[in-house]
């Protein structure tokens, strides 16, 4: 796969379902130069289709691969409306182009959020019955005959009537000269050939062999390998190294010093590693060498006491609270966390004379140019990004600090350099999901049904510094994802956030972000209210859904397989929880977990009912459960990033704990068949699962755990 | 200046000896699909074969390599526990980024080379040193299971 810059031209704007731009451009291919432009040899009807007079059919991804099945979700999308076989086409990095490949949800490039199959459904459909209505029209041209007598099958256009064949590769050029339809119809969703099955993932072939590349694998000639240590202290500052003795070291050719981090430049890692550590780099930590976890804790403790900005009211819920037979409240904290993707941070990049080169992987290609751009002060069109499939996104990669580290690095370095961040690095530099402090309370009638919810977030604003206009009227929609979405029937409910910024550590997205903590924190609550109306927590909950079918449907679906009410050995619990949010997907986890007399936990199964409307692959959407609840598992047992001395205190895989094979539930996926508006799927396992472990720990112990990790906060002291 | 025997070849490297073999295949001979997770052997991501024995390349110094066997997962579909294992990763599935799974292939291979039809013991203790954080274990033991029966795919349905 290659990135390629063209020189295509916009005709037309549609705008399409949250003001989607969609770049439809014609002729000009990229190579033109080696073609008479009279006849040309490609086909580009749009941003995302190149069709070649041989025929061969590429599919250009705007959005990224990183294990969720993009570069096979998105092609079935557009290959089951252009009417080719998966096994016809190839795909192809897109470029940087902040309008042609915009996410529509976020209104710039970017993967993430869970928003590509609910973005991209219907423009990506679009982009094909566009170049499969234009295809057509040239065989009906050719032929002299209605293009309603004409079909399309596997990149072949047949005159139905004669059966005269027409292959795309021999329509190409009469295609590319013909007008772009305003209007194309799509296809019923009935007749669909390829959406809805369990097609083959077009990324796994070269991930088997060692031959797919990520961005850590590129080897562009001549290139140098560096390493880097930036301060322990957000905000601190290099004070002294010796340099001398990293220059002594065989293979290492440059030390790099910037104000807050240093780079060894070497032939290779090794050299690059050894000369880090020869630096014996000494820091002024600056203002934040004094900071610890409990400092931040206790500045969200106090925000977390004002009033915050009002996202969702119905009714008087503090006055139905005051009246209410039975009061509850509670606090609820999340730690800040990091993502550990598999790939560490690396990107290569090549400062030259005339422009600027790089080569990365990234979930917000755009951005890696734009501060590739802003960083060397060229212009845009002189900075070439080149994407490679992820090794892991998570969130970590929809921030560009290690491109712009990179850049800063590259430009002090003659020739290309590749810059390696070890896993110490990346933990202890990470942009870390925040630190959360909720307040939440309930009145409960004589029945112990609820009467009023009321939920205070407080927390930074990832949205006001990664998308300003997202953040409006002092809320943030994320931070507020899935508390505002409650789906049980409670007569008085307010949400607030508070927004609270503790700039010891940067923070950013995590898989789930605001709503795995979000969801942790209602669904723990309710499961509360449940214990103290001395109901099941199943049919509590069941019994709030009246005015939510889908969700009801999905929690009676998990309960259903996982056999709630049965009997569990000694020592077992079992939990349930809901997740509903912006995604749209209703999602319903039951857990069963084995708790030690040590105070040990064991997930032993996970069962979970998913109904994320339209399905375009099931068997990606399970993978995405499956691997979204084994993320959830960790960072819900394990996960937290600490402060001391304003230092992070893990480091490694052996401090920062990760889940694995021997740890692994089961885990069982039961989807829900239709063809409503197809909701996210990356985010929504993580979300559901540390509620439902939490749930099931508390059926286990009767202890109620408010604060992640669950640590070793079930040991007996 | 070292040979070693990597993939079959006959390979000379003017590295240092305390050099791990990991940016050996990486940095120097340019094999990169052995891959850097940790550094410190906790995550397997760089898990080759010296003869035949799954090892954590990131801290093997390249003078323990000198006159064994080197297998990188770029050769390992020429075995036949290692086809076997490639085909039935494909065909469940196995695979979402896709960085971890050279070492947790090498390590499955390695396992099924040593015991044709392991147990979930088995299949615990040989994978366990190997992290995937996209969360692929459910499918990677069916994987390991189906390649030892060395069956069809069972019918997935939806």
């Amino acid at each position: 796969m290659h990135p390629v810059s063209r020189r295509d031209f916009v005709v037309a704007l549609t705008s399409a379902g949250g003001g989607l731009l969609l770049g439809y451009s014609i002729g000009a291919p990229w190579h033109v130069a080696t073609a008479d432009a009279a006849t040309p040899l490609e086909f580009e009807p749009n941003a995302f289709i190149r069709i070649g007079t041989d025929g061969r059919v590429t599919l250009i991804m705007g959005q990224v691969e990183m294990g969720q099945g993009m570069f096979t979700s998105m092609p079935m999308l557009v290959a089951e409306e252009l009417e080719v076989g998966l096994d016809q086409v190839r795909l192809e990095h897109a470029p940087p182009d902040e309008k042609r490949y915009v996410n529509p949800i976020f209104g710039i490039q970017a993967t993430g959020g869970s928003t590509s199959v609910m973005g991209l459904y219907g423009p990506l459909r679009r982009a094909g019955a566009t170049a499969r209505t234009m295809l057509v029209a040239a065989a009906a041209q050719a032929w002299e005959v209605d293009p309603a007598s004409c079909r399309a099958h596997r990149g072949t256009v047949t005159h139905t009537p004669t059966g005269r064949k027409l292959s795309y590769g021999a329509l190409a050029g009469r295609a590319a000269k013909l007008p772009v339809p305003a209007e194309v119809p799509l296809k019923d969703p009935k007749d669909f050939k390829l959406i809805g099955t369990p097609a083959k993932r077009l990324d796994t072939p070269e991930k088997v062999n060692g031959k797919a590349q990520f961005a850590i694998d590129v080897r562009v000639p001549g290139v140098a390998i560096a390493t880097v240590a930036a301060s322990p202290v957000l905000g601190g500052k290099v004070a002294g190294l010796d340099e001398e003795k990293a220059r002594a070291i065989k293979g290492v050719r440059q030390v790099v010093k910037l104000d807050e981090v240093v780079a060894v430049v070497a032939d290779h890692m090794w050299a690059a590693k050894q000369g880090l550590a020869a630096l014996a780099i000494r820091w002024d930590d600056g203002p934040n060498a004094t900071i610890s976890t409990a400092d931040v804790v206790r500045g969200l403790d106090e925000a977390s006491q004002q009033p915050g900005v009002v996202a969702r009211k119905e009714g008087d819920a503090a006055a139905a609270i005051a009246a209410a037979t039975k009061k509850l409240d509670a606090v609820y904290q999340v730690p800040f966390l990091a993502h550990t993707t598999m790939e560490p941070p690396s990107c290569t990049v090549h400062v030259r004379k005339d422009g600027c080169e790089v080569w990365t992987s990234s979930q917000v290609l755009g951005r890696a140019q734009a501060t590739a751009a802003q960083v060397t002060g060229f212009p845009l069109e002189q900075v070439v990004v080149h994407n490679h499939l992820l090794g892991g996104g998570f969130g970590r990669k929809l921030e560009v600090d290690y491109v712009t580290q990179a850049v800063r690095i590259a430009k002090q370095v003659e020739g290309p350099v590749k810059v390696v961040w070890t896993r110490e690095e990346d933990v202890q530099h990470d942009v870390y999901r925040p630190y959360y402090y909720d307040r939440i309370a309930a009145g409960l009638d004589a029945q112990g049904k609820p009467t009023a919810w009321t939920h205070r977030i407080a927390g930074p604003s990832i949205l006001a510094r990664w998308l300003p206009p997202a953040f409006k009227d002092g809320l943030d929609v994320d931070a507020l994802d899935g508390a505002v979405h409650l789906q049980y029937d409670i007569p008085a409910i307010q949400i607030e956030y508070v927004r609270h910024e503790e700039p010891v550590l940067n923070t950013g997205f995590w898989r789930g972000v605001g709503v795995t903590h979000n969801t942790f924190v209602i669904e723990s609550f309710v499961d509360e209210l449940a214990a103290a109306a001395q109901q099941d927590p199943f049919e509590y909950r069941r019994a709030l859904l009246a005015k939510s079918p889908r969700a009801r449907a999905v929690l009676e679906l998990a309960a259903k397989h996982a056999g709630w009410g049965a009997k569990l050995p000694a020592g077992w619990g079992r939990g349930i929880a809901l997740m509903y949010s912006g995604w749209d997907t209703y999602l319903a986890e039951v857990a069963d977990v084995e708790v030690s007399k040590a105070g040990d936990v064991r997930v032993r199964r996970l069962v979970c009912a998913v109904d994320c409307g339209t399905v375009v692959n099931p068997d990606i959407v399970k993978a995405q459960i499956e691997g979204g609840a084994i993320y959830g598992i960790t960072g819900a047992l394990w996960g937290e990033i600490t402060l001391k001395n304003g230092r992070v205190e893990q480091s490694n895989f052996n401090n920062y704990r990760a889940l694995r094979m021997n740890e692994t539930p089961a885990i069982e996926v039961h989807l829900v068949r239709n063809f409503e508006k197809p909701g996210g799927m990356g985010e929504p396992g993580t979300a559901v699962t540390a509620p439902a472990l939490a749930n099931a720990i508390f059926a286990a112990t009767g202890k109620r755990l408010r604060k992640l990790p669950v640590g070793d906060q079930l040991r007996s002291a | 200046m070292a040979t070693l025997n990597i993939n079959g070849r006959e390979v000379t490297v003017d590295v240092p000896a305390d050099m791990p073999v990991l940016w050996v295949l990486r940095d120097v001979v340019g094999l990169t699909g052995t891959k850097f997770g940790c550094g410190i052997a906790a995550c397997g991501a760089c898990t080759i074969h010296l003869d035949g024995n799954p090892t954590r390349s990131c801290v093997t110094p390249v003078s323990a390599a000198v006159g064994k066997r080197i297998t990188t997962i770029e050769a390992i579909g020429e075995t036949p526990a290692g086809k076997k294992v490639q085909r039935a990763w494909l065909d469940l599935e196995v695979v979402q980024c896709g960085y971890c799974q050279s070492g947790q292939i090498m390590s499955a291979t390695a396992l099924l080379a040593k015991r044709p039809h392991p147990s979930d013991a088995d299949i615990d203790a040989a994978m366990s040193g190997n992290i995937c954080r996209c969360g692929t274990y459910v499918r990677i033991r069916a994987a390991i299971k189906q390649a030892a029966r060395g069956s069809a795919p069972a019918a997935k349905g939806a």
